[in-house]
């Protein structure tokens, strides 16, 4: 369990003066990291806002060794610094206990980076990869990603005379890196900070690769007022848009169970990208996305062995 | 070591201590690798360079190197835990080929970029489509502008050699930038030769260890590798490539030389053979210059002074030496194993074209394209190129700058 005043004495190893819009949630993730680990970390990070918002040359905020190369293969290029990690250790040429961490973020995690995310933990190299998922590409200007939820309105899924948004729903990769076999997968929110922090150092503790989904609110492309990033985490583990769980060895485990579950309506219309679900026309969508928040939401209480609740009526707007 | 091996003991001085093996390229490389004993190796099979890493982990299995041996899931992955690993501190190698070496191109010049000395051996394939896997220069050609150095090998000794070398040039602290050492695919890869093997002290003091100054495991000086550049720096960082491509000819010889000195085999840019006063020369790379090499001698003994301009670093590429070596001949043919689509044969051809623009005695030149996906060039073809520039020599015209060899129209 994290402590609040001891993580606030904690150096500093993610610095402000980056430049990540106001309100955005991954360097709040990072700082989380930062705090969560004890040995010193070697940070790996995919082409994203988070890497070109924290590199500028000559300014970083990172006061941790860094490296990001391109956009798809966070976890092989980590794969190969742990490698030498290894090799350097068995030769004796280092003797530092370090951990390694990947970051991407779902345009780099989902799609263009599943292929190598995929290699690396099957390869079982030590290291935590975290996927802050914003839902969409945000760094070249909201296009869709294989994150984006159902409805979503991005710059490739435009809102039209016909079009409606995504006509998917979201890619569930937190089921594929639990696929993989992997000690330990979880999903976490920046807006459940104990929770986050503490999968984080079990991620950590984990001797084998580990993974952690962590829904990244983004101001600019789901559009809300920069205070409101926490408030919006918030409401979607409340309606169950996004569980917060674990899965250690196997097992699943849910880590926070909302005392009563929202309706996804209430999450929704926060964020401008889902606006035309509330316009005449357009009535079916919001059941639609219920009915899969749902239905994910009861096979997750399957999977963690948890008592499926009652039917209730699905909420309109 | 293969079963052929015996000891070479007529021979003095430094080829005394070398062991004579029957070894393929891919046989020989891995061999140089194993020598080396770099800390990390991260590859991906590929065709025909698949033996070298899989005679490698071979290696790795019995315990007879350190390396950490990563079998990624795509080359793609592999130049990236290449990079990773590199950036780590960490001396790193791989091999690859053809579609292998495309898709690294990527990360080929995040590598340069980033000035990781990574060395990898490049066995010579053509690119699709449509599929082939035999011998062509394509898949180098295609990574001539990424900031690796580049060093063609002859035969499965050059392979050998030059591995050796790519990693005393590449970790060069002038230098530092990554190398790729190419042989050509089944020619060389595949076919048994006679190689002289240096033991392996010696090549374990050739290379030396590696210890690079700025390493990413240095917890304690925490850098940033691959940081985002705008307008504002960008074009500095990338003007600063140019400084070691600017030196690396000079260490390239003084490794070359320092090389023989152990061997008895020194190297340098190019070779030349029966060069000095030839009028009709063919300048090459790869296997094709041993065949070549017998077409001179058959030429000379008929009274056609005959020369191979054989060149051996094509990154950086020789542009001086190659004007002052052929300036002034009859004719000069150049003998492409890739075509550039450029609308003016291959890649060598322009690269010698314009080494020889400022020279006043500009020889007369015709480009080759020959050999692609395999296709074998023998001595019959070499020896119509000779004859064609032998016309040219007479008239001092070129009637078609570049022409296909051996190809149905």
């Amino acid at each position: 369990m994290a402590n609040l005043k001891e993580l606030s004495r904690k150096p500093e190893r993610f610095t402000g003066g980056h430049r990540a819009c106001a309100g955005c949630s991954a360097p709040i993730v990072a700082r989380m990291l930062m705090m969560a680990a004890d040995e010193p970390l070697v940070v790996g990070c995919a082409t994203g806002c988070l890497e070109v918002t924290s590199t500028l040359f000559p300014y970083t905020s990172w006061n941790t060794p860094f490296i990001h190369s391109a956009f798809e293969n966070s976890a092989a290029t980590i794969s190969g610094v742990e490698a030498a990690y290894q090799s350097l250790k068995r030769q004796g040429k280092y003797d530092k206990e370090v951990r390694f961490v990947a970051f991407g973020g779902d345009g780099g995690t989902y799609d263009i980076g599943l292929q190598s995310l995929s290699g690396a933990m099957e390869r079982g190299h030590r290291m935590l990869y975290i996927c802050y998922n914003n839902e969409a590409y945000m760094n070249t200007g909201v296009q869709r990603s294989g994150a984006t939820m159902f409805g979503a309105e991005t710059t490739t899924t435009p809102v039209g005379r016909k079009g409606y948004g995504k006509k998917q729903f979201e890619k569930d990769l937190t089921a594929i890196l639990v696929a993989h076999g992997i000690p330990y997968v979880a999903q976490g929110s920046p807006s459940f900070w104990n929770d986050l922090i503490t999968k984080m150092q079990k991620a950590l503790a984990t001797d084998g690769p580990s993974f952690i989904n962590v829904l990244a609110p983004c101001r600019l492309g789901w559009a809300f007022p920069p205070e409101e990033t926490i408030e919006l985490g918030r409401l979607a583990v409340n309606t169950c848009a996004w569980p917060l769980y674990e899965v250690v060895n196997g097992e699943y485990k849910i880590t926070y169970k909302p005392r009563e579950k929202m309706p996804v309506e209430a999450y929704l219309k926060k964020q401008t990208k889902y606006r035309h679900l509330f316009r005449p026309g357009n009535e079916w969508m919001l059941p639609e996305f219920q009915k899969h928040v749902d239905e994910k939401w009861e096979r997750l209480l399957t999977l963690a062995g948890e008592p499926i609740p009652a039917k209730e009526p699905v909420a309109t707007g | 070591m293969s079963e052929a091996k015996i000891k070479d003991k007529a021979a003095k001085g430094p080829e005394a201590a070398q062991e004579i093996a029957a070894l393929t390229g891919n046989e020989a490389v891995a061999m140089a690798m194993k020598q080396i004993n770099p800390d990390v190796v991260a590859a991906y099979p590929i065709t025909p360079a698949t033996e070298i890493v899989q005679i490698f982990s071979n290696y790795v299995a019995d315990g007879l190197v350190d390396t950490e041996y990563v079998a990624v899931e795509s080359e793609h992955s592999a130049m990236s835990a290449c990079i990773g690993a590199s950036a780590a501190g960490a001396r790193v190698m791989t091999g690859t080929s053809a579609q292998g070496l495309a898709l690294m191109w990527e990360m080929l010049y995040i590598a340069a970029g980033l000035r990781l000395p990574i060395v990898l051996a490049d066995v010579n394939r053509a690119l699709s489509a449509p599929i082939n896997i035999h011998c062509d220069h394509s898949d180098t050609m295609g990574a001539r502008d990424s900031g690796w150095i580049q060093i063609f090998s002859e035969d499965a000794q050059e392979a050998y050699d030059n591995t050796i070398q790519a990693i005393r040039i590449a970790e060069h602290p002038d230098i530092l930038l990554p190398a790729m050492v190419t042989m050509d695919g089944f020619i060389i890869s595949h076919g048994m030769e006679v190689v002289k093997v240096l033991p392996d002290d010696t090549v374990r003091q050739f290379v030396g260890t590696y210890n690079p100054k700025v390493k990413l495991l240095d917890v304690d000086t925490p850098r940033t590798f691959g940081p985002l550049d705008f307008t504002d720096f960008y074009f500095e960082h990338r003007r600063q490539l140019a400084e070691p491509i600017a030196k690396a000819k000079e260490v390239i010889l003084e490794i070359g030389k320092e090389y023989g000195k152990i061997s008895g085999r020194t190297y340098g840019l190019y070779e030349g053979y029966k060069l000095d006063d030839a009028e009709y020369v063919i300048v090459l790379l790869g296997s094709t210059a041993g065949t070549a090499k017998t077409v001179v001698d058959d030429l000379r003994e008929a009274g056609v002074k005959a020369g191979l301009l054989k060149i051996r670093v094509f990154r950086p590429f020789p542009y001086d030496e190659m004007a002052a070596l052929l300036a002034g001949r009859k004719a000069v043919g150049v003998m492409d194993r890739s075509d550039g689509l450029a609308g003016l044969g291959g890649p060598l051809f322009g690269e010698l074209r314009s080494a020889l623009y400022e020279s006043k005695n500009r020889p007369p030149m015709k480009d080759y394209v020959y050999g692609l996906g395999g296709r074998d060039c023998g001595p019959a073809l070499i020896r119509q190129v000779f004859d064609e520039l032998q016309e040219i020599g007479k008239t001092g015209e070129v009637k078609e700058r570049f022409t296909y060899l051996g190809v149905r129209e």
